[in-house]
């Protein structure tokens, strides 16, 4: 069945947990930005962690659902409403034949995440569902939402919603899958390949100052203004891989965080990487906005990733075993 | 063999080498070696110019564990070997509206136009890498004679399947892109193919067909 796109939002793209196994041949990983929020969405409707879902910017889309579903719609800040009545974020929610959901619209934050059970079922390319703008591939057609564009999911009846709903409230209280938006946040580091390039003095200035999101920051990455780590300085390098988190030193001395949609291999020095769970706050900073990082060690960096894998797998043997393509409902 | 951290989830390895190509050479053998070995937490492995980036799950290998596995399968390989991989044709119509820049290769060379075409036609390139796009492969092996700055203002858009040289390097936009690389001539192959991803690897070979523009008849311009 369908759900139609009434209005398609500022910008929104069908993104799943990123398209693995290919970078050695120059595809980006692409995927969801806010790992966390994601992640919260799909589980909180019962799905796979890294089902596919709807990421919008700032104005959510309105969709109308031809049968009944469940979905959640995650974002640090959102009033989605049912048929012009508005309903709850980061909870599982009962959508019936015929409903127009409205993701919302954020007053702070990036970015969101709308989640169906079931996922958007949009062709996997090269083993995904992720949306790559660059080169026009996943996703719906390999670009954003326009308006009257047909999304393929998975009808989900009231007694299936009701056992979704159950789960959600035990399990949430259990290990809660909630809002963590905070502002200005400081972003953990572990060093880079080409730490040792840079000066004790120029990681005191990565570490000590203030960064602002730039207008030129995309889902490729945060370019940052703010002091200048080096002057004067090449900081090129024999190309070499890049991941989401990676911190590269241009050649004017700024900062440019790696985010979900980076280039696979880069040239620039690589300085630092912002940890796995340090990046989604990263991505939900509007231009203009301030972060900050800081030095920390593998010890709590992995301490912090444990929990949070740990978190995941909680919830996923909670809601219980699904195989891809076969349906609960 | 050296190896720096890359964060919590990424190692990249340095396998050094005497000259540019025992280098290559390593970064190929390495790669492959990795892809067969399938190390446990090993969940990427991306060839670059001189190293070798791995991702990995820190949950399920720790970074010494990771780096000690993967020195293992590198000291195992046995001779290394260039001549590893594929030769794939890539069919290039030089010149005229597919090679805008081809005229100022040749004077900035002090060539003809047909002597920078044979040039750069000779060798079998090798391919270091692929990164930046999808299928983009940074080759080795431009004759140093047809070496050309790349242009003081990048082109807002070059057509996907441009075939350019750029300082010393020669390679294919398989997408349309934003580029300051000198446009010799362009093919009209797909370098890629969303079902089964790109049409060559690091490893394999380049080389340049030239064809006549008889290859575009009937596509868009």
């Amino acid at each position: 069945m369908s759900a139609i796109v009434i209005r398609k939002g500022m910008f929104t793209t069908v993104q799943d947990g990123g398209r693995t196994g290919h970078a050695a041949e120059g595809f980006s990983v692409c995927g969801a930005s806010d790992r966390r929020t994601f992640t919260a969405a799909n589980l909180i409707v019962g799905n796979r962690p890294d089902e596919s879902t709807l990421e919008f910017t700032v104005d959510g889309p309105t969709l109308r659902f031809e049968e009944d579903a469940v979905v959640s719609v995650c974002a640090p800040d959102s009033d989605p409403d049912i048929n012009g009545n508005r309903v709850p974020v980061w909870t599982p929610l009962r959508v019936q034949a015929g409903d127009v959901v409205c993701a919302g619209r954020m007053k702070y934050g990036l970015r969101g995440y709308l989640a169906v059970k079931g996922g958007i079922r949009v062709p996997r390319i090269l083993g995904s569902r992720a949306t790559d703008l660059r080169c026009g591939i996943g996703g719906l057609e390999g670009r954003a939402l326009r308006n009257g564009d047909v999304l393929p999911v998975i009808p989900c009846g009231g007694r299936e919603y009701e056992r979704v709903f159950r789960r959600w409230r035990i399990l949430n209280r259990l290990a809660p899958m909630t809002n963590e938006y905070r502002t200005e946040p400081v972003a953990r580091l572990l060093p880079g390949p080409e730490a040792d390039r840079f000066s004790r003095e120029a990681v005191g200035i990565l570490t000590s100052c203030t960064y602002r999101v730039s207008v030129d920051s995309n889902r490729m990455g945060l370019r940052l203004e703010g002091p200048a780590v080096v002057q004067g300085l090449r900081t090129d390098i024999p190309s070499g891989g890049l991941q989401e988190g990676t911190i590269q030193i241009t050649s004017g001395g700024t900062p440019i965080v790696m985010l979900a949609d980076c280039q696979t291999t880069g040239g620039y020095a690589r300085i630092a990487s912002v940890i796995p769970t340090d990046l989604p706050a990263l991505a939900q900073l509007r231009p203009g906005e301030k972060l900050s990082f800081r030095m920390t060690d593998r010890g709590a960096a992995l301490r912090a990733y444990r929990l949070w894998r740990m978190k995941i797998g909680f919830w996923e043997r909670g809601i219980g075993k699904y195989a891809d393509g076969r349906s609960e409902c | 063999m050296e190896f720096r951290q890359a964060g919590l989830t990424g190692v990249v390895c340095f396998p050094g080498g005497a000259t540019g190509d025992a280098t290559a050479d390593a970064v190929a053998a390495l790669t492959r070696a990795l892809n067969d070995a399938g190390i446990r937490g090993a969940l990427e492995t991306v060839p670059g110019f001189d190293s070798v980036f791995v991702r990995y799950d820190p949950l399920r290998v720790s970074e010494h564990g990771l780096c000690r596995k993967i020195k293992k399968v590198y000291e195992r390989i046995g001779e290394i070997r260039t001549t590893c991989g594929k030769t794939v044709e890539i069919p290039v119509c030089y010149g005229g509206r597919y090679g805008p820049d081809l005229a100022f290769v040749a004077e900035n060379a002090g060539l003809t136009p047909e002597e920078v075409i044979r040039i750069h036609c000779a060798p079998d390139y090798r391919i270091r890498m692929i990164g930046f796009l999808p299928a983009f492969p940074y080759l080795g092996g431009l004759d140093e004679r047809i070496y050309t700055p790349r242009l003081e203002t990048p082109r807002a858009e070059i057509p996907a399947g441009s075939v350019g040289i750029g300082g010393t390097q020669t390679g294919i936009y398989p997408l349309a892109s934003p580029g300051g690389w000198r446009l010799i001539g362009r093919t009209p192959m797909r370098l890629f193919d969303p079902e089964k991803g790109a049409l060559y690897a690091a490893g394999d070979r380049i080389r340049f067909v030239p064809v006549g523009p008889e290859v575009f008849e009937g596509r868009d311009p």
